[in-house]
């Protein structure tokens, strides 16, 4: 059966590369300072999406991401490795999201795409380290979620069966189409880019990226799927009141570094009584269990 | 990201040489592929875009993948599973990320599902695999054994077998038997035309056929019965699909230990001729072996990028005495001799390859219509210019690998010794690189006729010639007194009028011819990127003027009469 595949994927900065000016002395992302990448575990995500692809002929998958212009550049890589197309949600709008209104406008975002099979994205960001946007958006579509993904086993007549990861050990669940999936970083690498999707794709841009003087201006004329979709806040007909700053309860009160001391530190015996008794107290704080 | 190309920009330097103009130009003819083929370029510049592109995708594969399986294919190897060869398990999924990043049959045409790329960005690529792991170079690279069934298969072959290497089924040469080693004129496989069965069958044994398992083979063969010489060999195809080839043993190696070196036993083997008969060993194995030594010639420049890379990073963190060991002269001595040799080394390479660019483009054009003068005029120069670099090429980058290993090795004193370090594995994988394809020894032998009639030195005039800039100009006067060495050295061995003589001292003067033709190219390239090249032109100026000093002392001091000391005394009932 052909499948309507969206991937979800971001654009972050290289945080595990980090430098000594990773930060402003504000205390916020130095962005300049760190590559802008596609994030690893939306990497993941996208191997499973293509390796369903493969098995379903007629499949056709999308990379659907927010950010400023410059994010379509995950769009391109996603053309590299075999998706079909690309969405760029950007808008001013949109800016200063937090986990709800991204997902606000991500499930606006899919729902114009339309009737989609599976939508599928990294467990989580490397920035921000949430991992809340995928179940949110699940939620927000009225959709089944399973999270924490390590492999797609096979998708057959409206049924999908993956293996997750828990606690302690994996387990495989079947669950109905549509579906959103969240998937770990520790599933099977993206496969690489592929050389003539790389020659086919290289121009492909998003109209806000394009200069005024458009080099090869008359490829874009020959060759629409070179310019990559993109959609503002009015596109997806999305309630401004729930977008970027407007629709973001959560604050930052403050970032701070942690340093961590000699003197939290506790020294132990090799006994079990001593190590029975660290694993009692880190439970009853909560640090463990 | 580590990237085995993009960390090395002395490669990028290499792609964006002038000759490619023209070379793209060949290729592309007016870009006539670009309505027709969505990865096509519409221009120079989108060319040399694509190529770059391609070159560092291949670069994070090599960095990331193969770099992370090389040790566990070294440590495991291929499995002799019944009469088939079973890859590593790294080497499966170094394949399988190759594959899909599509660097399969990337020279071929686009009709036939290739990328029609120039021979120059795809030796790259051999190179920065090689760099990584040199066994699982060979796998990938002798996917270029499909420009021989190019050139001279028929259509039908061309449209069967193109199609299926591009879409990464694998290839090997077989060749070498027991009794045809160096001698390929006494290989003795036996094929004999079916008219039953309506095809060629072959019997017989092969032994040490890299890839031996591989799904297309070309195979040389005996195909005039009563013959013994290279006048009745033909070349075949044997497509695995078909069975009757086997699996006899797995070699156990020194080295390149994922590359799969096989004993074969042909039983009935159902293959097909390739070109014409009779033509087998003295046209076709002479095209492929070219094309093979230009391989090893990029995977020992690789090894040597390899080999460098590791005893650079352990002298930057290596303490001694107080301080990190790069700070001692003795050993930044040995790296910087290292980099020079590399810079030296990867220079003639890709000006070899260029050349075999444009002489193969023109080739290719030829099939489909007649060359004018000119371009017929052209072709001949860059055949015969390719023609006496690959040897060099071959020859000399696969001596500097052993020596770039061997110094690795040094520079991480004990622990290079461990099987710890990766620095052993390149001293292992390079020491094949001066044998297989024609030994060091065979090179010379291909060489030394652009020593006697005069190439090589018309190649140093030629490049005395040309501008450099003012920082080159005293290495410029110096390589020329070189070249005069030569000449002269060249006249000290023609007019003894001994042939013993001359081949004692061949591999002498090729060695002093090939010291110079680098000196130039290293000449030109730090006249345009001295950042890059200055420093390693001026090591490799002190260390090839000693070189040709020795090869002079050598050459001059010797007589006939010496030759005696030099024979070794051999038993009456041994000798022939």
């Amino acid at each position: 059966m052909s499948l309507n595949i969206v991937v979800l994927a971001k654009q972050v900065p290289d945080t595990r590369n980090v430098g000594k000016d990773a930060m402003t002395p504000e205390g916020t992302v130095n962005r300049a300072a760190l590559p802008a990448i596609f994030n690893p575990e939306d990497l993941n995500a996208l191997e499973q999406a293509l390796r369903l692809k493969e098995q379903n002929p007629g499949s056709t998958v999308s990379i659907l991401t927010m950010g400023p212009p410059r994010a379509t550049e995950v769009i391109r890589e996603g053309l590299y490795r075999g998706a079909d197309c690309g969405y760029l949600l950007t808008d001013r709008a949109f800016a200063g999201a937090d986990t709800l209104a991204t997902s606000y406008a991500l499930s606006m975002a899919i729902k114009k795409i339309g009737k989609v099979d599976i939508v599928i994205g990294g467990r989580q960001a490397i920035d921000g380290d949430t991992a809340q946007v995928g179940p949110q958006v699940a939620q927000k579509l009225d959709l089944n979620q399973v999270t924490y993904v390590e492999e797609v086993l096979s998708c057959a007549d409206g049924k999908i069966t993956v293996r997750r990861h828990i606690d302690g050990g994996i387990e495989t669940v079947e669950a109905p189409l549509p579906i959103v999936l969240t998937v770990n970083g520790s599933a099977d690498p993206c496969r690489p880019r592929n050389a003539k999707l790389v020659m086919k794709y290289k121009r492909a841009m998003a109209p806000m990226e394009m200069p005024e003087n458009l080099p090869y201006a008359d490829e874009y004329k020959r060759k629409p799927y070179l310019t990559v979709t993109q959609w503002g806040a009015a596109d997806v007909d999305a309630d401004l009141n729930q977008c970027g700053l407007a629709g973001s309860p959560t604050k930052v009160k403050a970032v701070q570094n942690i340093v961590f001391k000699a003197k939290e530190s506790k020294r132990l015996g090799s006994s079990d009584s001593e190590v029975e008794g660290l694993v009692q107290e880190l439970l009853a704080s909560h640090t463990i269990g | 990201m580590a990237n085995n190309y993009t960390d090395h920009p002395e490669l990028r330097f290499e792609l964006n040489h002038p000759l490619m103009k023209r070379i793209v130009e060949l290729k592309e003819r007016n870009f006539r592929d670009k309505d027709s083929f969505d990865y096509a370029p519409v221009d120079f510049d989108d060319a040399m875009d694509s190529y770059d592109r391609v070159l560092d995708i291949v670069g994070e594969i090599g960095a990331t993948t193969i770099a992370d399986n090389a040790e566990g294919v070294d440590l495991e190897g291929p499995h002799h599973v019944g009469d088939r060869v079973e890859y590593a398990s790294g080497t499966k999924r170094n394949l399988d990320a190759m594959v899909k990043a599509g660097m399969n049959g990337m020279t071929m045409p686009r009709k036939y599902d290739g990328l029609n790329f120039p021979i120059t960005p795809y030796t790259m690529c051999a190179e920065i695999v090689a760099a990584t792991d040199a066994g699982f170079g060979n796998i990938w690279s002798l996917q270029d054994c499909i420009e021989t069934l190019y050139e001279f298969g028929n259509e039908d072959q061309h449209s069967r077998f193109i199609p299926r290497v591009c879409a990464g089924e694998t290839m090997s040469m077989d060749l070498t038997e027991p009794d045809a080693g160096s001698d390929l004129q006494s290989v003795m496989l036996k094929a004999t035309y079916s008219e039953e069965e309506g095809c060629w069958l072959l019997n017989g044994v092969k032994r040490f056929i890299t890839n031996g398992d591989a799904d297309i083979h070309l195979v040389l063969a005996r195909s005039e019965e009563g013959t013994t010489d290279g006048r009745g060999l033909s070349m075949f195809i044997y497509d695995k699909r078909q069975g009757g080839v086997n699996v006899r043993r797995i070699e156990n190696k020194l080295g390149i230990h994922g590359s799969p070196t096989c004993e074969l036993v042909y039983k009935n083997a159902h293959a097909e001729l390739c070109g014409e008969r009779k033509l087998g060993l003295i046209k076709y194995v002479m095209a492929l072996m070219n094309g093979a030594r230009l391989g090893i010639a990029a995977q020992s420049v690789g090894i040597s990028q390899g080999a460098y890379n590791e005893g650079l990073a352990y002298a930057k963190d290596r303490q001694q005495f107080g301080k990190a060991i790069i700070n001692f002269p003795a050993v930044y001595d040995m790296l910087a001799l290292m980099k020079a040799k590399l810079d030296a080394g990867r220079a003639l390479l890709y000006q070899c390859a260029r050349y075999v660019d444009i002489y193969k483009a023109l080739d290719d054009i030829a099939r489909e219509r007649k060359l004018d003068a000119d371009e017929r005029k052209e072709q001949k120069l860059y055949a015969k210019l390719a023609d006496s670099l690959t040897p060099l090429a071959k020859g000399m980058n696969s001596e500097y690998a052993n020596q770039n290993t061997y110094d690795g090795i040094q520079i991480l004193g004990g622990s290079g010794f461990m099987m710890d370090y990766p620095i052993q594995r390149y001293y292992r994988d390079a020491r094949i690189t001066s044998i297989y394809e024609g030994t060091t020894q065979l090179q010379v032998v291909a060489a030394i006729r652009y020593v006697t009639n005069g190439s090589y030195l018309a190649q140093m005039r030629d490049f005395e010639a040309q501008p450099c800039s003012a920082e080159m100009e005293p290495l410029k006067a110096r390589v020329k007194a070189m070249a005069d060495k030569f000449e002269a050295c060249t006249a000290h061995v023609k007019d003894a009028k001994d042939q013993e003589m001359h081949d004692i001292c061949a591999r002498h003067l090729v060695e002093m011819a090939a010291d110079c033709i680098m000196l130039h190219l290293l000449i030109y390239n730090a006249s345009q990127a001295p950042e890059l090249f200055a420093k390693s032109a001026r090591v490799y100026a002190n260390f090839a003027e000693s070189e040709i000093e020795k090869h002079n002392n050598f050459i001059m001091n010797m007589t006939p009469d010496q030759l005696a000391d030099y024979r070794q005394d051999v038993p009456a009932e041994d000798a022939e």
